[in-house]
């Protein structure tokens, strides 16, 4: 992955003239690079990293592992893309192994969840079976380790 | 009883740390970003402090061979030669410390005899003259100039070279400027260690963080010059191991025990936990350094950028995680931008003269420090700066 991506990645919000700053490219360099990225699709958007838990949201989050038959011609790709639009599908991606789509669903509660599996997506009639699975807790997110609280600080000034 | 008059007069001898002055005013502010520190910002690499874990596990709590383990010597020996292109037998010439600082100490305490004189360049890490004076040694500084980027001229060297000289010391990259040394200068000084037949100990522990495709060469590999170096090493720096407190010292077999016999009876051996991740992390290598060398390679050219662009004249360091931007076009001195910019503005940076007095006029800026933290630091250091302009 090119360096600008790999330095967005662990910071979205650096302005482009600190970025060019760190790259020794002007600023203009480095906006005219972005737009050229968002514009072939390979910037998708730009999201914060949350700890749900501390930001007080109560929902659930659930891992669906789920089989499909696949379609002549189309394979999987037509029923991964209609179960990634329904706004509960967080994430949705093509496994190897022994079930075929791993489906990351929001919901307010367990109940909500339940809801959506057993109505919208095992009614879908490529849908052989599901197995759902609850997050009890997070500990890393995004390749961002959450803060236990007990962290060590630095000393403020050393030799 | 009266504790002062007990205290030894060689320790009364050595003044208070200028970084322990400063370090009073900052510790217990929560508020502060502090540029202070001289240390990376990220913890030891995952896989490394695992290695301690693993070790722990499996009951490695025991007392090592006063040399340190004899697969951590071999793995310094075989490391070193790649990187140093200089080749020691693990045997009879790797010892493994506590840190750079406790080889710096037996080296200094191995080869001073009273009054012998210990030549380093300034300014320096805070500890050589210290350590020095501990040793029973006079140290005698060499300024280095802001004019040539704080690398030591030869011709500078040559004029402090006395019949008491014994020791001469070298820290490239430098602690505090980032300094790098020109290669002719280099040659230069390693041609006045062979005339004058003095010893080098040669500081190398930022020897791994260098910029712009830079390749380092250290004076051991000059002619003449393995013989009479110490070279000095440790994992603090590169690997991120500050506080794992694990360095080490080569040198030729008599050197090597002489050093050997004070830390035999002083410190044992260094931690086994220390050198079990060391192990690792020279199995790790560049794999384990090169992503926070390159990162702060970009944070240097943010921090230098900035800096420049609001009037601190600041040179492009080749090394280390230091900037050392000269202040004085602020009207004030290292010391009152220190506390003026901390009072005002909640920033830490180090008083250049805690580091010898020709870094007066500077201030040391360590950029091992979180991008958005050092945004915010430059931002408003920036700030003031344009205040102090205008009065
Ligand atoms: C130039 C220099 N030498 C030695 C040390 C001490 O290193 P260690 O942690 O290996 O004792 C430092 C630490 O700041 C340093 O900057």
């Amino acid at each position: 992955m090119e360096r600008l991506l790999q330095i967005l990645c662990e910071n979205a919000r650096q302005t482009n003239a600190e970025l060019g700053a760190r790259l020794g490219l002007t600023e203009a360099e480095v906006a005219a690079r972005i737009v050229a990225l968002e514009h072939d699709g390979v910037i998708l958007g730009y999201t914060p990293v949350i700890d749900r838990e501390k930001a007080g949201e109560r929902g659930v989050t659930a891992l669906i592992e789920v089989k499909i038959t696949p379609e002549s011609g189309g394979g999987f790709d037509r029923m991964a893309r209609r179960i990634s639009q329904y706004d509960q599908v967080r994430g949705c991606y093509l496994m190897s192994g022994g079930y075929d789509l791993t489906v990351i669903v929001e919901g307010k509660d367990l109940y909500d969840v339940a809801k959506f599996v057993a109505e919208k997506l095992s009614t879908l009639g490529a849908v052989l079976s599901t197995a759902t699975h609850f997050q009890l807790r997070v500990y890393k997110h995004d390749g961002v380790l959450l803060r236990s609280g007990d962290e060590e600080e630095r000393l403020p000034i050393s030799p | 009883m009266d504790l002062d008059a007990k205290l030894s007069d060689q320790l009364r001898g050595i003044p208070r740390s200028g970084i322990r002055d400063f370090f009073e005013l900052v510790i217990g502010r929560t508020d502060v970003i502090s540029l202070g520190v001289g240390e990376p910002d990220k913890p030891t690499p995952w896989p490394i402090r695992e290695a301690a874990i693993r070790s722990l596990e499996k009951g490695q709590t025991s007392y090592t061979s006063n040399l340190g383990l004899e697969s951590l010597r071999a793995g310094i020996a075989k490391y070193v030669e790649a990187h140093f292109r200089t080749l020691y037998d693990a045997k009879t010439e790797i010892l493994v410390t506590v840190g750079v600082s406790e080889a710096l100490d037996i080296a200094f305490r191995a080869v001073l005899n009273p009054g012998d004189e210990v030549i380093f360049h300034q300014p320096c890490y805070v500890s050589y003259a210290p350590t020095v004076t501990m040793a029973y040694g006079v140290p005698v500084p060499v300024n280095t100039r802001l004019e040539d980027n704080f690398a030591l001229r030869a011709s500078d060297v040559a004029k402090v070279i006395t019949p008491k000289s014994k020791v001469l010391v070298l820290n490239f990259p430098t602690n505090p400027t980032g300094a790098i040394e020109p290669l002719d200068e280099l040659e230069k000084i390693a041609a006045l260690c062979v005339k004058h037949d003095l010893l080098c100990f040669t500081d190398e522990i930022y020897s791994e963080l260098l910029y712009d495709g830079r390749q380092h060469k250290s004076i051991v590999e000059f002619p003449g010059m393995r013989e009479r170096t110490i070279l000095l090493h440790g994992f603090s720096k590169a690997f991120a191991m500050t506080g794992w407190r694990l360095g080490y010292a080569c040198a030729p077999p008599l050197l090597t025990a002489a050093m050997m016999k004070i830390h035999q009876y002083t410190m044992l051996c260094a931690p086994i936990m220390s050198q079990m991740a060391a192990i690792e992390a020279l199995k790790l290598g560049a794999e384990a350094y090169e992503p926070m060398r390159q990162s702060y390679e970009e944070r240097r050219n943010f921090v230098v950028g900035r800096l420049n662009a609001m009037g601190l004249h600041c040179f492009n360091p080749g090394g280390a995680f230091y900037v050392f931007p000269d202040v004085s076009s602020t009207g004030l001195t290292g010391k009152e931008f220190a506390m003026q910019l901390l009072e005002e503005h909640s920033i830490a940076v180090v008083p250049g003269g805690a580091f010898g007095p020709s870094g007066e006029s500077c201030v040391r800026c360590c950029y091992a420090t979180a991008p958005d933290l050092l945004v915010k630091a430059m931002d408003g250091m920036e700030v003031f700066v344009k205040s102090r302009k205008k009065q």
